[in-house]
């Protein structure tokens, strides 16, 4: 187990509690989703259901973290 | 077709077709030159191997897991490579809803995402949880734990032992309790990320409404 938080495990357990999207359906959007958060627009609106996913799915939330900090990263270059 | 409730939209792969808008040049010169031949072709695809090894590596990068420099080198561009292809391959779905080169970028992000963490776990066994209770208490932090969270952990255990398949339980305890990544999991039960994330989505489902039935 890698981490020992128990309030972590219970919330990975039962995950997210709200409607959400698959992993196939993020991927189709997550650059949409990425360029809006990035222009400070309202992403969640845009996408419903992505958010939650982030939530209750390590592997789509870490690729979303890294492209949002390489859209960013773009952004200051 | 809304992709936004509990259940409709996972596994679900494309999104309804909006209009394009209107390109960044640089999205619009790549995009041009996949109708050309030669020269012209192949400088644009070069470009884009270029655009998706940086995207690669500043993923490599940020996932090292213990690679070292060659290794992460090799996977970056391994990574860039086969996002070459997808990219290539898919073309026709962008849909310029966002810059191309985000667009771009997701599939060398997620092609070296992947590798890394199989790339992690290329030596290792699954884990195998025969008494999910006993992986549960696996992770807590000791004897002065809350008693009312212990409880919690057993009626979990529980509800996982009665509302669960044998098929969501494995996935369930592997997945959120042993931290296989998905990606590692899917292909030594050689099914997709998408289906087995699926599994998981329904397991969750099933043991929140039995522990609202049962509490």
């Amino acid at each position: 187990m890698e981490d020992h938080n128990t309030n972590e495990l219970l919330g990975r357990l039962l995950g997210p509690a709200g409607p959400e999207i698959g992993c196939d359906a993020c991927f189709e959007e997550l650059d949409r989703f990425v360029d809006l958060e990035v222009a400070g627009k309202d992403a969640d609106a845009a996408v419903p259901g992505l958010r939650a996913h982030l939530e209750g799915c390590p592997a789509c939330r870490e690729e979303h973290e890294s492209l949002l900090e390489l859209v960013k990263s773009d952004e200051k270059s | 077709m809304s992709a936004t409730t509990a259940t409709v939209g996972l596994g679900m792969r494309s999104s309804p077709v909006a209009p394009r808008t209107v390109l960044d040049p640089e999205s619009q010169e790549l995009l041009e030159a996949r109708k050309s031949s030669g020269r012209v072709y192949d400088d644009a695809c070069a470009r884009l191997h270029e655009l998706l090894l940086r995207a690669a590596r500043f993923e490599v990068a940020r996932r090292r897991r213990g690679l070292a420099a060659g290794e992460a080198d090799v996977i970056a561009t391994e990574a860039a490579d086969d996002a070459l292809l997808a990219v290539l391959r898919r073309l026709d779905d962008f849909r310029g809803l966002s810059k191309f080169t985000t667009w771009a970028y997701k599939f060398a992000v997620y092609e070296a995402a992947v590798k890394v963490r199989k790339h992690a776990w290329r030596d290792r066994e699954l884990p195998v949880e025969e008494d999910v209770l006993g992986a549960l208490h696996g992770g807590l932090p000791g004897p002065e734990e809350d008693v009312e969270m212990r409880e919690r952990l057993g009626m979990i255990a529980a509800a996982m032992d009665s509302a669960l398949t044998p098929h969501q339980r494995r996935v369930l305890v592997a997945l959120a309790v042993n931290g296989v990544p998905i990606d590692v999991l899917a292909e030594r039960l050689s099914t997709t990320r998408g289906a087995l994330y699926k599994t998981l989505h329904d397991a969750r489902a099933k043991l929140r409404s039995h522990l609202e039935e049962t509490s």
